[in-house]
């Protein structure tokens, strides 16, 4: 606690923003909610034992707006997407996407997984145009539809590419084009930028935030780089594990646009220090079978030291 | 020899080679070389023993008997060369038979010319493996789709795969007359409860993410098996169907012998009644040869029926 002090006392407190950052987090809020989630709860049952995963989860989110959603493993982060896109049940609660509670998957809510999901028998193109045909658009407005989105994301080249022939970067690229040109309300991301290498993770986020402002979009992102989450969020929410609770819903303070040459500004590492904070001292105590690690031995001469 | 090391193109063309060069050099060895096994002696000359033939196979030991008693007894010796019983002939000697056997006439009138014969058990192979593929395709991919549907057959289908097919023989028989009916029955029998387990593993093995994915685009879960299942299954069943047709073909035999004694069994049963073995060989040879080469054009069908398979060992 001590050393986190002292970190604030050099970089400040997350919480200062800048006279046009709080400019713009005022007309964020200004516009309508698009989802909401309300005292939610989840269960899970294993071996006759029932543990809540997540207790009583709120939190609002406005139209076009970028949320990350960070916290230690097995906060349920990915089980709050889950359940935001309808591919879980919950046991209590609601999530209301335009004051409308969701109920099973649909195409108003896209999603990007961290697995490669795409069909693997259907070319770039063809994927794309999935959502829209079994959504009951035809075969030629689909495909138009899907080209424009391969355009967008820059990877018409490979319209009649096989998914296996693209780089991992370039599978998430068109997983992303594929969720988007349903025209959901809402596009949650459950760790999508996860598989890939350090240098195609920092493309893609920029190609994300290209991509966030150009469309009426708002977007849930899942991640544990807290790098990350500060370079595409407006809000960050910080989930504690067990059970999974909401600690803080963080404004990032890092004005807009967003680009990586800010991750050494004040406002970005006094929110990371937050973020840390709150992270690594409420720590999960160790999952079963996975105990503290111990203090080794020494196994070498203690005269064979430079230190 | 690294474990799981795949190999370069070179050794793989060698030992590719090998794999055929290596049993064929075997037999040829023990057929060509005299001193390698040979335990009979095959009669060029009687000699003075009556009961040879010019042609007649015996023990060595016996002819070396028969060849000591007429020397002591100073009468006409045999003579004969060392020879290998006749149930393994040489190559050459099945070689031969492959084209002589599709010359030679039917022995009766009504009998059948061998490629008739042939076309006969590839008919009835036909007509079984489409009769299970019917059934059993759908079946096993409903369920591998639907535990609940699973539950309700799989126990049945996993008894009845037990039952050897031949045991419903007589029984196909009685029901199904003694023409190609029961034929197609054992062939059908042998392949559907295998097929239904097979086909229901595959589709089990798919990517759950898959589906939450079409679900997410919108997918209704009643579209879920034709839009999903099905496509995303395909490379596999296909590479199933072809291993359960492998599985079709070794019913034959048994199924031709059901009824009237037909096709390519019935060819081998008279020519191994004649002792023609170099024929019963070629024969069998032939199964072989068109069960390979089924699959081996399946296989290149199956390239082209699913290009999506083809690039992906160069990406993972």
């Amino acid at each position: 606690m001590k050393d986190m002090s002292a970190t604030m006392s050099i970089v400040g407190s997350y919480l200062e923003q800048s006279e046009a950052v709080r400019a713009r987090f005022g007309r964020l809020k200004a516009r309508e909610i698009m989802l909401e989630v309300s005292h939610l709860h989840k269960n899970f049952t294993s071996a006759g034992k029932t543990t809540a995963a997540l207790k009583d989860i709120n939190f609002k989110v406005h139209r076009r707006e970028l949320i990350c959603v960070v916290g230690p493993s097995g906060c349920g982060k990915s089980t709050l997407v889950r359940i935001i896109a309808g591919l879980e049940e919950h046991n209590g609660g609601a999530v209301l996407l335009k004051g409308q509670p969701v109920n099973g998957p649909g195409s108003d809510r896209g999603m990007v997984f961290q697995g490669y999901t795409l069909f693997p028998w259907l070319t770039v193109k063809k994927n794309v145009m999935f959502g829209l045909e079994v959504n009951g658009h035809g075969r030629l407005e689909s495909e138009r539809e899907a080209l424009q989105w391969l355009q967008l994301i820059g990877l018409e080249k490979f319209a009649e590419s096989y998914p296996n022939q693209l780089s991992g970067g370039m599978k998430q690229r068109v997983a992303i084009a594929r969720a988007l040109a349903n025209q959901p309300r809402v596009l949650l991301m459950d760790e999508p930028f996860g598989a890939l290498d350090a240098q195609t993770r920092s493309r893609m986020q920029n190609h994300l935030l290209e991509i966030w402002r150009k469309i009426d979009i708002t977007i849930i992102f899942i991640t544990h780089d807290l790098d990350e989450a500060i370079l595409l969020a407006d809000r960050i929410l910080v989930l504690s594990a067990h059970p999974g609770e909401v600690q803080e819903f963080i404004e990032v303070p890092v004005p807009q646009p967003r680009n990586i040459l800010q991750s050494v500004t004040r406002e970005f590492l006094a929110t990371k220090a937050r973020l840390e904070e709150l992270i690594y001292t409420h720590q999960a105590p160790a999952e079963d079978g996975e105990e503290d690690y111990p203090i080794m031995a020494r196994m070498t001469n203690v005269s064979d030291s430079v230190d | 020899m690294q474990v799981l090391r795949p190999l370069t193109p070179r050794a793989r063309f060698v030992f590719g080679i090998l794999s055929v060069a290596l049993p064929l050099l075997i037999w040829c060895t023990v057929s060509y070389v005299p001193a390698v096994w040979h335990p009979q002696v095959m009669i060029t000359n009687p000699g003075s023993v009556s009961y040879l033939d010019v042609g007649a196979h015996m023990t060595r030991e016996a002819f070396a008997g028969e060849v000591a008693d007429a020397m002591a007894e100073g009468r006409a010796v045999p003579e004969g060369v060392r020879a290998n019983p006749v149930y393994l002939p040489s190559p050459g000697a099945v070689l031969k038979a492959f084209y002589t056997s599709f010359k030679t006439p039917p022995e009766t009138k009504d009998g059948e010319w061998l490629h008739q014969s042939l076309w006969h058990s590839i008919q009835i192979i036909f007509w079984g493996f489409l009769i299970s593929s019917i059934f059993g395709v759908p079946l096993g991919i409903l369920c591998g789709a639907y535990a609940a549907i699973a539950r309700v057959n799989e126990s049945f289908v996993e008894f009845a795969r037990y039952l050897p097919a031949p045991a419903f023989g007589a029984l196909a028989v009685a029901i199904l007359g003694i023409y190609d009916g029961p034929k197609i029955a054992i062939i059908v029998i042998g392949t559907f409860f295998q097929q239904v387990l097979i086909i229901a593993n595959t589709t089990r093995k798919l990517d759950p993410a898959l589906l939450e994915a079409a679900l997410t685009l919108g997918t209704k879960s009643r579209q879920l098996l034709t839009r999903v299942v099905i496509p995303a299954i395909l490379p596999d069943l296909y590479r199933d169907q072809r291993i359960l047709l492998g599985w079709a073909w070794t019913y034959l035999i048994v199924a031709e012998l059901i009824g009237t004694t037909s096709g390519i069994t019935w060819f081998i049963t008279q020519q191994a009644r004649y002792q023609h073995f170099p024929n019963v060989y070629a024969g069998i040879a032939m199964i072989g040869i068109i069960g390979l080469g089924t699959d081996m054009l399946l296989a290149l069908a199956g390239r082209r029926l699913f290009p999506w398979e083809r690039s992906l060992v160069k990406s993972a």
